[in-house]
This record gives structure tokens, sequence and C-alpha cells, in this order.
């Protein structure tokens, strides 16, 4: 049984949390070159050439890329051959958060009650899904999700009849629909299959794959190219101002499936797609 | 106060009159030079039973922007940290009401509804995107920074921004105009 301390684990999530928010991910900067060789509109040309601008100034200045530096999301994979020592698995990913906020100087955007709306001051808590794996190694994947695209995030139960054809066309109803609002260029993170809430943490944890790598599944690889070429033809372009630009990528999750159901869950990312992730 | 630069980029320094609005058009790229006032969700919340009961509100939105944003903390001799603009839509059950008091102009990203492009067209006034995500690269233009009100708000509080060429665009005039719509038509492409 490998032991690993709460404390560096609280280190590495606050190191994550500063990092994720100011050195935009290499596969991001990579998206931003691949659309301004093919983005028609002189708006939208523009648009990308800032968004990468800032992204150069972020990193060197070390402030935020944006200025909502997200809800805390994290999914881990902890070996079941390790021992967390020291105190509780979670407290200490919501300690580093903690740190990580305040030392980082990044913006604490969590309420502790829908309701009443009260600041937590340290954007805590975060939100963790855990898987159990094989192995005596903690990885922590960490994505910084903003705000203003989460609220266009959308889950519908389609009947089994309405089948594959049906969920392209919700997928792209739901591109149409998030629009200039949620910050485009989009990543879409797609779950479907599994009940209610797997489909939507499929459709989260589906954006931590690498933007521009295929599926490892070959069809939905090709379902995913199309589905991107779609929403890229509906015109909304870089921050909606028109243009070829819509999507980055499109990223398909599935699991196995009731009889009855056919859940699809999207989650929709903005361009300050910023992912993280740590081995321990 | 508007002129336009030799660069073809409109310039624009609030109070703002009636006829500077009329002179802006979607699509207008603008930089503003002068005071934002910055007010988001929450700030929204407080200002709106004010102008319910017609008691006075902490700023005098005459002639005004307000820029919805949150900004982030400060580093340690920066004015401010990334101050990128928040969703427009979700401030508009207030915002023509404001435009009734008089503000000329709101900065946020995102569509609006009906009611406020109508108020647009009926008090004269104009809805300016600024680059989603861009927090950054937009904190370089403001070079002055005070709370005015709500501090307990944190980066919801309303504060007093002084900016120089602020980059916006006109995404709703006060003619019915509509970048969002203009952009969207002009590089969708058919096909299944």
């Amino acid at each position: 049984m490998r032991e690993i301390h709460v404390s560096a684990i609280a280190d590495a999530v606050k190191k994550l949390c500063i990092e994720a928010n100011c050195d935009l991910e290499p596969d991001m900067l990579r998206a931003f070159d691949r659309a301004l060789r093919t983005e028609r509109s002189p708006a939208g040309q523009q648009v990308l050439q800032i968004l990468k601008d800032n992204a150069q100034l972020a990193q060197t200045k070390r402030i935020p890329y944006c200025q909502d530096t997200g809800f805390v999301v994290c999914f881990v994979e902890l070996g079941q051959d390790v021992h967390v020592t020291g105190g509780g698995l979670y407290d200490a990913i919501n300690a580093g958060v903690s740190q990580g906020y305040r030392e980082g100087f990044l913006r604490a955007s969590i309420v502790r009650s829908p309701f009443d709306r009260v600041n937590t001051g340290d954007n805590t808590p975060a939100v963790i899904h855990t898987d159990v794996a094989p192995g005596a190694t903690l990885k922590i994947m960490l994505m910084a999700k903003g705000g203003g695209c989460e609220n266009r995030s959308k889950y519908k139960m389609l009947t089994p009849a309405e089948g594959l054809e049906g969920v392209k066309e919700w997928i792209i109803e739901c591109v149409r629909t998030a629009g200039p609002d949620a910050c485009p260029p989009l990543i879409l993170g797609v779950g479907v299959g599994g009940t209610f809430e797997t489909a939507a943490i499929l459709s989260k944890k589906a954006l931590l794959r690498e933007l521009g790598s295929p599926n490892p599944d070959p069809g939905l690889d090709v379902l995913e190219r199309e589905l991107l070429d779609r929403a890229n033809r509906l015109g909304i372009g870089p921050q909606g101002y028109g243009g070829d630009t819509t999507a980055f990528g499109i990223h398909i999750l599935t699991y196995p499936c009731h009889i009855t159901s056919l859940p699809v869950a999207v989650t929709i990312e903005c361009h300050a797609h910023r992912h993280k992730e740590v081995t321990l | 106060m508007i002129r336009t630069a030799p660069d073809g980029i409109k310039e624009v320094s609030p109070p703002l009159s009636d006829a500077d609005i009329e002179a802006l058009k979607a699509g207008d790229r603008v930089r503003i030079t002068g005071v934002l006032y910055t007010a988001r969700d929450a700030a929204h919340g407080r200002l709106f039973p004010l102008i319910e009961k017609g008691q006075p509100l902490p700023i005098d939105v005459r002639g005004q922007i307000i820029y919805y944003t949150g900004p982030s903390p400060a580093r340690p001799g920066d004015v401010v940290g990334s101050i990128g603009p928040t969703t427009g839509g979700r401030m508009d059950t207030f915002t023509p009401a404001l435009h009734k008091l008089g503000l000329k102009a709101t900065i946020g990203k995102g569509g609006r509804s009906q009611a406020v492009k109508d108020a647009l067209r009926q008090y004269k006034a104009v809805y300016f995107g600024a680059i989603g995500g861009a927090g950054a690269v937009l904190s370089q233009f403001v070079k002055k920074l005070s709370i005015v009100a709500y501090e307990d708000l944190g980066t919801e509080a309303i504060r007093r921004l002084e900016v120089e060429d602020f980059p916006v665009i006109v995404v709703n005039d006060c003619w019915g105009g509509d970048l969002y719509q203009d952009g969207m038509k002009a590089y969708a492409r058919e096909g299944p």
C-alpha cells in the first residue's frame, strides 16, 4: 500500500489551479493557430488573434486568462493501492483550491448556497468526481470551468426511436442556442447513454481529452468530425460576430444504456478551456 | 462625445448624448476613453429595489456606460486583475429601467432580450460587446479603479474605472441593428 500525504495533494492542487488559469494548454494554443488559417471573417480573425495575445499576456504577466477563473472541477483517479494519510482526500483538494485561488490572485466565484448567494471567498468547494483505478497512483485532472458557458449546457432525454439522427440534431441545436453567449469558439463535451446523471458527468469528462486528438472509437471519431463541421457551418463565429470558427471541437463519451432510454448531455465549454492534470 | 479616428474606429467618451448614440451602428468598432462603471448580477439586484422605490442610486447613470464584469483581484502594483465581460443577457430584466433613467450604454457579451433591444430604440442607447475571455488583454486599458458602492459584494461591487482606448464593438444599436444576427447570416453555409 503506497502512502500519499494530504499535504502533497493540497500542494499539487494549488499549483494546478494557478497554472490552469494563467497558462493555456498547448492543445488550445494549437487550436487558435488552426482556426487562424481557415477563418474567413475579418472580425473573426481579429478576435482569434486577440485571444492568442491574451493567452501570451496571461502567461507572462501571471494574470488569469479570463476574469472568470471558474468552478474547480476535479476528476480524480484514485489507485486502489493508495492510502491517503494525514486527513481526507476531499479536504486536501479543497485546501489546495483555497490556497491556489488566494495566492494566485484568482477570482472567488463560488457562493455557499444557491439561495443566499454569499461568496465563500476562496472559490471552494470544488466539484469532485472520483473513480477507483488499479495501481498505486493518484491522478487529478482539474478544470477551471467558466460559468457563462456552463449556463448554456443542456440535458435531454430522447427516446430510442429518435436514435442517432435525433442526437445529432439536438447537439447542433445546443450550439445554435448557446450562440454568442457562451464565448465561442466553443468546445462541446457530449455524454450519451447511462442514466440521467451518468450522461452529465460523461459530458464533462469528455472535455478532458486532448483537443484535436481523435476519439479512440473510430465510429465516434467520424461522428465528432461530422458534428464539428456542421457546427462551424452555422456561421456564429468567434464571439458570435460571424465566421467559420464556432467550435474548436466536439468530444463524445458513451456508456451502456437502458432499453427505454437515450439520455444526452452537452457541456458547453468556452475557448478559455483551462485544464491541467497531475499524477502523484 | 464621439469622433471618428483616422483608422475608422469611433472614439467615444462619456457622458454620451442622444446624438452620439445615433451615430453608432451595429458592427462599428469603438474605443472608449473615460469612465466606466462596473455592475453585474448582485449589484443590479441591489440597484433595482431603489429604482422601483424612486430612490437615488449610488451612481448617476445619466449619459454613462455600465460594464458587466467581475474582475479578478489585482496583483500588488497592478490596477486590476483580469477584467473581461460577463454575459449581458443575465441583466436583461434590469436594463430597460436603467436606460429609462438615462443610462446610455452597457458592455457585455452575448445576446440581449427583445425588451432590451426595444429600450435601446426608445431611450437612445447601445449595447457594446467586449471580447469574452480576453480579460488579461482588457486589463491593460484600465488606468484607475475605485470602489463606488457595495464593497461587501467583492468582485460584484460597483467599481469606477478610468479607461483609455478600451476596445468594444457595437452589437445592438438604437436603430434595430444586431451584429450577432448579421454576422451569423453572412457566414452561415447551407448543408446537412
